[in-house]
């Protein structure tokens, strides 16, 4: 009786939460004459292919619109994003964790409470900075200003990684006769390793959920991100070419989707570190 | 031990901590102020002159009644789907924290809504919402439920309630997770003794669970809270604050307002009123978080 309980308020908890992806998926692959039958006929069961499954929408998606294009921006700005968030982040992380001390702690909150900050605060000012700058409507843009997010949050992460690396084998290595300096430059980063691999994932994942800034930035089709140009582009004209739409969100999310999967309790450290003590 | 330039750890400290810094408060710091201040000028977004007006844009917003209803849908948003999600992340992590058959892809599907883009999670659900075709309505229909036809982006109740279930929806995984979290550092040992002395399932979860968890549901609060007041993605593709303005909340109305109408001064006082209310929840939730620290020390 327990048992059944269990797995029914599981059932409808993967229901809420994936129904609308469900719903993508049904839509993605739908004829036209499946897909456009109103609500009000009781008899046409939306839930179902109704009539045999198509590609059309993903050829659609694939060959007459942006799609690959969006893709392509969108993992350019990733890469320069991680590189400047790893080239920032990662010394800063660790200096907190090894090298600051009891400063170094409060620094960190401060660091990490400017991710609270949002996007919507400071796309005003953001615009007026771009405009300085002449990056209006240009992916640097979006490159000089994703690391405001990624930064805070994964100096914290790193921070939080070091904490809980010991110290033995740089102590050792000092004792061994390496300098402080050379303890850095040598040892360190074998042991960040893993702590990287976080930084990247995580900076990944941002980026291809930023919306606010693209928004705010980006108005040419050509130079969208996949967030930005699948909402915004793929309606224009008052036509919504639902099957592709849904097409697009569904082969975004679910790379997405596993990579939280694999990384969900490191993300979760970062965000609870301080309020579980484990 | 020599002790040179390479060995002294407060200047390599602050030497690796530089870059970060200076990113912060060149990226971060100084636009906020700059938030501040454009939200005293008449500035706009084809000219670079900043003139002082004082509280001029404030008072203008003030008087203007989409503002005021603005600012009431955000904390009205802000509120119910905190609400849910409080409700929901607490009943699932219940659900989540059992070991049963399948529990790998239930936790797949349940982390999907945290996972997808919030815009392309707003699209779909702009679909399922569809005044002709929208699913939610056929299933009350042939369910039995419904006799009329509910409009639901283009009637203002409706929207709001729409864009609220979408905002609890992308939320409650992530706070189901950080409880889960809360939950599996609760001691073994305070567990076992409420049951030694007969504390069924409820009396744990009211008496010894949830007091002991909420450090935990304060930070999922807090992240929520500064999650669902400050995001424009929703709201802008669910209805684009329509009907009418009926569903703006400050995010889309200061977007409307500084970057579309190109008045950036008044975009950005719009913008200054999500400081306060982002300010004083985060004071509130830490003091909550601190104290509870505090009280569970002493019981142990």
């Amino acid at each position: 009786m327990k048992r059944v309980a269990l797995y029914a308020a599981a059932l409808g908890f993967m229901a809420f939460a994936g129904f609308p992806f469900y719903w993508m998926l049904i839509t993605a692959f739908k004829q036209n004459r499946d897909l456009y039958v109103g609500a009000f006929d009781t008899r046409h069961v939306p839930w179902i292919f109704n009539d045999p499954p198509t590609l059309d929408h993903v050829r659609l998606l694939f060959s007459q619109t942006g799609f690959l294009r969006w893709v392509g921006n969108t993992l350019l700005v990733v890469a320069a994003v991680v590189v400047i968030t790893l080239v920032v982040a990662v010394p800063a992380g660790y200096s907190l964790a090894r090298l600051t001390g009891r400063w170094g702690e409060r620094l960190g909150m401060g660091i990490f409470f400017t991710y609270l900050v949002p996007p919507t605060l400071l796309f005003i000012p953001f615009s007026r900075v771009v405009a300085l700058l002449g990056l209006q409507n240009s992916l640097g843009a979006l490159i000089l200003v994703y690391p405001t997010i990624t930064i805070p949050f994964c100096t914290w992460l790193v921070m939080g990684f070091m904490r809980s690396v010991p110290w033995d084998i740089e102590e050792q290595a000092m004792i061994d006769g390496y300098s402080r300096l050379a303890v850095i430059l040598r040892v360190a980063p074998r042991l960040i390793l893993p702590g990287i691999l976080t930084v990247v994932v995580f900076t990944f994942t941002l980026v291809m959920q930023e919306f606010v800034y693209a928004l705010t930035f980006i108005s040419s089709v050509d130079r969208m991100t996949v967030s930005l140009g699948v909402p915004i582009a793929l309606v224009r004209g008052d036509v919504y070419h639902w099957g592709s739409l849904m097409a697009a969100a569904l082969f975004t999310s679910i790379p997405l989707a596993v990579i939280y999967n694999l990384f969900i309790d490191r993300f979760i450290q970062g965000f609870t570190m301080g309020a579980v003590k484990g | 031990m020599k002790r040179t330039l390479a060995d002294r750890e407060n200047v390599l400290g602050a030497a690796l901590l530089a870059p970060a810094l200076a990113y912060v408060l060149l990226l971060v710091g100084v636009p906020f102020v700059l938030a501040i201040a454009l939200s005293f000028s008449t500035a706009t977004a084809g000219s670079l002159s900043f003139n002082w007006v004082g509280w001029h844009n404030y008072s203008v917003i003030l008087a203007d009644p989409i503002f005021r209803r603005s600012l009431a849908n955000t904390a009205i948003v802000t509120v119910g789907s905190q609400v849910l999600v409080i409700v929901l992340a607490t009943a699932a992590a219940q659900v989540f924290r059992a070991a049963f058959r399948g529990k790998r892809a239930a936790r797949f599907v349940l982390l999907l809504p945290w996972a997808v883009p919030v815009s392309l999670a707003a699209i779909a659900w702009t679909w399922i919402f569809d005044s002709t075709f929208s699913v939610i309505n056929w299933t009350l229909k042939v369910a039995g439920l419904l006799h009329g036809w509910l409009y639901w982006l283009g009637e203002p109740g409706l929207a709001l309630t729409a864009i609220i279930i979408v905002q609890a929806w992308r939320i409650f995984p992530f706070a189901t997770v950080i409880v889960l979290a809360g939950l599996a550092s609760i001691p073994q040992e305070v567990v076992e003794a409420a049951i030694v002395d007969g504390a069924g399932f409820w009396r744990r979860l009211f008496r010894v669970e949830l007091p002991l968890l909420l450090p935990v549901v304060a930070v999922a609060v807090l992240f929520g809270v500064v999650y669902t007041a400050t995001d424009l993605g929703v709201v802008y593709i669910l209805t684009g604050g329509g009907p009418a303005n009926t569903t703006q909340v400050l995010p889309t109305l200061a977007f409307q307002r500084g970057v579309l109408g190109a008045d950036l001064g008044q975009g950005a006082a719009i913008a200054v009123f999500l400081v306060p209310f982002l300010v004083v929840v985060a004071i509130l939730l830490l003091r909550v978080a601190r104290r509870t620290e505090v009280g569970g020390g002493e019981r142990r």
